[in-house]
């Protein structure tokens, strides 16, 4: 898709970044869980 | 509620990150954040840090996902008003089902997580927390009565005892006095924002006391509920929860609030409510630094 495609009424390029800033707070948001689980795991079992 | 017709399926682009930051209301969560990490240091025992840091963001995430059911609920009346009308929702930056979902899920999370890894007794009340901010204040009382943010103010007054809980297990005297302060402190602060926002609240239809009773009679129960903040900040003191300097300091604070109500009461002018709204935040906020000071510093006396 070239720059200045408009889909939808708007820019591809603003959806497009829109939904790539989304991406990527759901992955960041999703490894901070896993690791967040991975720590309470450990402290659970240690009996914390 | 009407529907907002601000944004058409086919020109929507997607709410970018910050509108999703934003329908958590972080300004009202840091408050909440930081009473609820009172209620936890003052708890009588201990509590794994790392559980503590997971209980905090649980309150943290519980009260977000109020904010964003609040804000997915309130998108007809936040268009009208001028202070709210470019949240996400109202200025169309993002669909009303993404907020709700958004909401809905990290409520749920929440109290799972809390539940699960601190305990379940602290998990009900974060649940309570957010059922009563979106049910009973946001949902019955909001549009309905004057005296919606004094009941729906102990919604915003739980957090210090999901805390407490936390470490505990249950809710003691002491989180009682924290849920009193803040209760409290609630009816004169929003109504201090009231007082110079009841034009806006009249055209929204919301029935704020100043639009409904008046300045006049808001301005004498704002002086009211100042009064009862007395014996409700001197609490922690008389349970032995904190020493003589809080309870001194805190009655310095508790004379300042009710003068400022005072100054309220007789300037007809908007100067001295904007003043005494700012000196509302400072107060709660000085109240529970003390608290929390006295706490780690094992007694200022």
């Amino acid at each position: 898709m070239t720059a200045g495609t408009v889909v939808d009424g708007k820019p591809a390029n603003e959806r497009e970044r829109r939904m790539r800033g989304r991406n990527r707070a759901l992955l960041a948001l999703l490894l901070a869980l896993v690791a967040l689980f991975y720590v309470v795991t450990l402290v659970r079992i240690s009996g914390g | 509620m009407s529907e907002i017709p601000a944004t058409s399926v086919a020109s929507y682009a997607g709410a970018a990150v910050g509108d999703y930051i934003q329908i958590l209301k972080p300004r009202v969560m840091s408050l909440v954040v930081f009473t609820g990490v009172v209620g936890l240091v003052m708890a009588p025992g201990h509590l794994h840090p790392v559980l503590a840091v997971v209980a905090v963001l649980c309150i943290a995430v519980g009260a977000g996902a109020s904010g964003a059911i609040n804000m997915w609920y309130d998108r007809d009346i936040d268009a009208v008003m001028r202070r709210t009308a470019m949240r996400p929702l109202p200025a169309g930056r993002m669909m009303p089902g993404e907020a709700l979902g958004f909401g809905v899920v990290l409520a749920v999370g929440s109290v799972a997580v809390m539940g699960l890894a601190v305990n379940w007794v602290a998990a009900q009340l974060l649940a309570l927390t957010i059922v009563f901010y979106v049910f009973v204040y946001t949902v019955w009382l909001k549009r309905r009565t004057p005296q919606n943010i004094v009941v729906g103010g102990a919604a915003g007054a739980l957090p210090p005892l999901i805390g407490w809980a936390a470490v505990t297990g249950d809710v003691g005297w002491g989180a009682v006095a924290l849920f009193a302060i803040v209760f409290f402190w609630t009816p004169p602060h929003f109504w201090a924002l009231s007082l110079y926002r009841a034009g806006e609240y009249a055209a929204a239809g919301v029935p704020m006391l100043p639009v409904v009773a008046g300045a006049r009679e808001t301005k004498r129960q704002m002086l009211i509920y100042t009064l009862t903040l007395w014996p409700a900040s001197l609490m922690p003191w008389l349970l032995g929860l904190a020493g003589p300097w809080y309870a001194v300091c805190a009655g310095a604070l508790s004379l300042s609030f009710t003068g400022a109500a005072i100054r309220v009461w007789r300037d007809d002018s908007e100067k001295s409510a904007r003043q005494m709204f700012a000196f509302s935040l400072l107060y709660l906020f000085l109240i529970f630094t003390l608290l929390l000071v006295d706490r780690i510093g094992g007694g200022l006396a």
